[in-house]
């Protein structure tokens, strides 16, 4: 095999037959070309997908009060139920064990106004630890603080698309919006991955929405965040506990469906994970189908160049080349030329992929990537299967007998 | 140098059986040029082609030079055609994409001689066959008569005990045709032995020794005095 003999009557037989090398190397470096590029698409799928169920937190409980249904404990059904700022130290005193952290959300409309800039936004009424439960990125200055709930301060944190609205290009930091008619300070910028609907909202925090609606003590729906460490098992029992928990405080029927909501995200969770793992397999048919389609490319070229040398096989035979030396002739050059065009293939798809980047963002193809071992995997089973492809034509014609060969015309 | 014996040949063809050789008793001795004359379906071809070991008898012994061909395995038979024996096609047979001095030294590339020595021994024989300026023209640059030269040079380049040519003349004019045979008998002169398959009673009749076959057997084996083919060339 290293005899360089050999690597010489190969390469000079390759440049020889630039037709026949091209041909082949083609088929083989489409092949794995393409592979790449639609496994690449595949995972750029799964990536989109991931990331529009990964705005969120995985590891919050949302609870939200609704109207009973049912009478108990004396109470009649049709009851309202308000949550209250001593449910969420109730449920911190409780459950300190297994809560990471806990915020209220309170949701108001309102006009915002800057300058001549005006605007209806949600506004948004929070505990610092939102910013987790949101996975809001903090792009200038800073998100609600503890300081900021206990103070009752007028400070806002605005989305990134609020501060395009109303400041346009100049900084937001430090000025002073309008909040239906109360003035907030801009203390910070924040971009969300969730789209553009969540970078239209504006933070403040819910002790001083509490005192602008007549100093209440009413929230809208608490989010509590239990320690990821619990797995998804403690998250149910978790849920369980606080959803009995909550009814008996609020004194709602355990079989009263609609008194109290309550929404776990690991469930969730659980369910995008199983539709990310048929899109898996989706990408894994794709890869196969099109390697499939690359290893019979390569099988009909070798047959076909195997056919066209059968003369000069023949020739070959009749001037001292053993069957040996025929077929070891043969798979070096397949091998030689899926190797070095796989090698390019590959180098092509890669960069293929780098080039298109993100800009099929909007046909849900975010980053497409192929993992390296995956593409060099490919890459020698196709070198393996073209190798194959050349041998057993290759034996084929080193068994015919020289005169038969010479005949074929 | 050649001795076969109650030779037999016959082609299965699906339920049909053609019976090609029909047992033929024949020997070369060294340095003899014979010719192998039998019109078309004679198996004057089928016989050389046993005699060089691309095609196997059925029955019969076959004994070259010292040695019994029998029962040879692929690998086997093409190290003895690459050491014994050189051949010559009526379609020459040469590689198309590769230059005259690479065709002469592909047999060497298979006895592993290295690269400088086969260029050597190659653009020598090149030389004799008086083709040494055209060392580096592909096939479909030459005509027809140098393309057999090369070809010839090919055979010879492995220094083999006997040339077997195939009809060596039949793709050629008359001229051309002549020519050869001057080279091939100057070949034999110096020593060669030859045998040569041809329908052409005037290429025949310039060997030493005309085998007559018709339909499987040999009818006559007789000595001819040898015309020069040099008389014809200017």
């Amino acid at each position: 095999m290293w005899n360089r003999d050999r690597w010489q009557e190969m390469f000079y037989t390759l440049r020889k037959n630039k037709l026949r090398t091209t041909l082949s190397g083609f088929t083989v470096a489409l092949g794995i070309f393409i592979f790449v590029v639609l496994f690449g698409f595949g995972n750029g799928l799964k990536n989109s997908f991931e990331q529009f169920f990964v705005d969120d937190s995985t590891n919050t409980i949302w609870l939200y009060p609704g109207k009973t249904e049912k009478p108990y404990r004396g109470y009649k059904a049709k009851r309202r139920i308000i949550f209250k700022n001593d449910d969420l130290t109730d449920i911190k005193q409780n459950f300190s064990f297994f809560i990471d952290y806990i915020t209220p959300r309170i949701s108001r409309g309102a006009l915002v106004k800057y300058a001549n800039e005006s605007n209806n936004y949600t506004i948004r009424a929070v505990a610092p630890g939102h910013q987790y439960a949101e996975k809001t990125i903090v792009t200038y200055g800073r998100y609600i603080n503890t300081l900021d709930v206990k103070n009752k301060t007028k400070y806002a944190t605005i989305g990134r698309l609020v501060a395009k609205d109303l400041f346009g290009n100049k900084p937001a930091l430090g000025k002073n919006i309008n909040v239906g008619g109360i003035s907030f300070k801009v203390i910070g910028v924040f971009k969300d991955a969730g789209g553009d609907n969540e970078e239209r909202l504006i933070y403040i925090p819910y002790t001083t929405r509490q005192q602008m609606e007549k100093s209440n003590d009413r929230v809208d729906q608490i989010m509590v965040a239990f320690r990821p460490e619990l797995g998804y098992a403690g998250a149910m029992a978790f849920e369980k506990k606080l959803n009995t928990f909550m009814r008996n405080k609020h004194n709602i029927a355990p079989s009263d469906r609609s008194g109290i909501y309550v929404r776990n995200v690991a469930e969730d969770f659980r369910q995008t994970q199983n539709i990310g793992s048929v899109l898996q397999y989706v990408v894994l048919f794709i890869g196969i189908g099109t390697l499939l389609a690359g290893i019979i490319g390569i099988s009909n070229i070798m047959v076909f160049v195997v056919k066209e040398r059968t003369k000069e096989l023949g020739i070959r035979k009749a001037i001292g080349a053993t069957p040996k030396s025929i077929v070891g002739m043969i798979l070096q050059e397949s091998v030689f030329i899926t190797a070095i065009a796989g090698y390019a293939g590959l180098l092509a798809g890669v960069g293929a992929l780098a080039l298109i980047g993100d800009s099929l963002e909007a046909y849900f193809i975010t980053n497409p990537y192929i993992d390296t071992n995956e593409a060099v995997g490919a890459t020698v089973i196709l070198v393996v299967f073209g190798a194959i492809a050349g041998y057993i034509p290759a034996r084929r014609a080193a068994k015919i007998k020289p005169i038969i060969a010479l005949r074929d015309e | 140098m050649i001795e076969i014996k109650d030779l037999h040949k016959s082609y299965f063809m699906g339920k049909s059986t053609l019976h090609v050789l029909k047992g033929i008793n024949f020997s070369v001795a060294e340095g003899e040029m014979v010719a192998i004359m039998g019109s078309s379906g004679s198996g004057k071809s089928t016989l050389l082609n046993i005699l060089g070991m691309l095609d196997v008898a059925n029955e019969g012994t076959y004994n070259l030079d010292g040695k019994i061909i029998k029962d040879l395995d692929e690998t086997k038979a093409a190290v003895y055609r690459n050491k014994f024996l050189g051949f010559v096609f009526q379609s020459f047979n040469l590689i198309s994409y590769k230059t005259a001095l690479e065709n002469v030294m592909l047999p060497l590339y298979y006895q592993k001689i290295a690269r400088k020595e086969r260029q050597k021994r190659a653009q020598k024989y090149l030389e004799d066959v008086g083709l040494g300026p055209w060392a580096t023209h592909q096939p479909n640059e030459l005509s027809g008569g140098q393309k057999q030269r090369v070809a010839i040079a090919r055979a010879l380049v492995s220094e083999p005990k006997v040339l077997l040519a195939d009809e060596p003349t039949g793709a050629l004019d008359t001229k051309t045709s002549y020519e050869l045979m001057d080279l091939l008998q100057k070949i034999n002169d110096a020593g060669k032995t030859l045998l040569i398959v041809t329908h052409e009673l005037d290429i025949a009749n310039m060997c030493k020794r005309i085998v007559h076959l018709r339909d499987g057997i040999i009818v006559e084996d007789k000595k001819v005095d040898q015309v020069k083919a040099s008389q014809y060339v200017e």
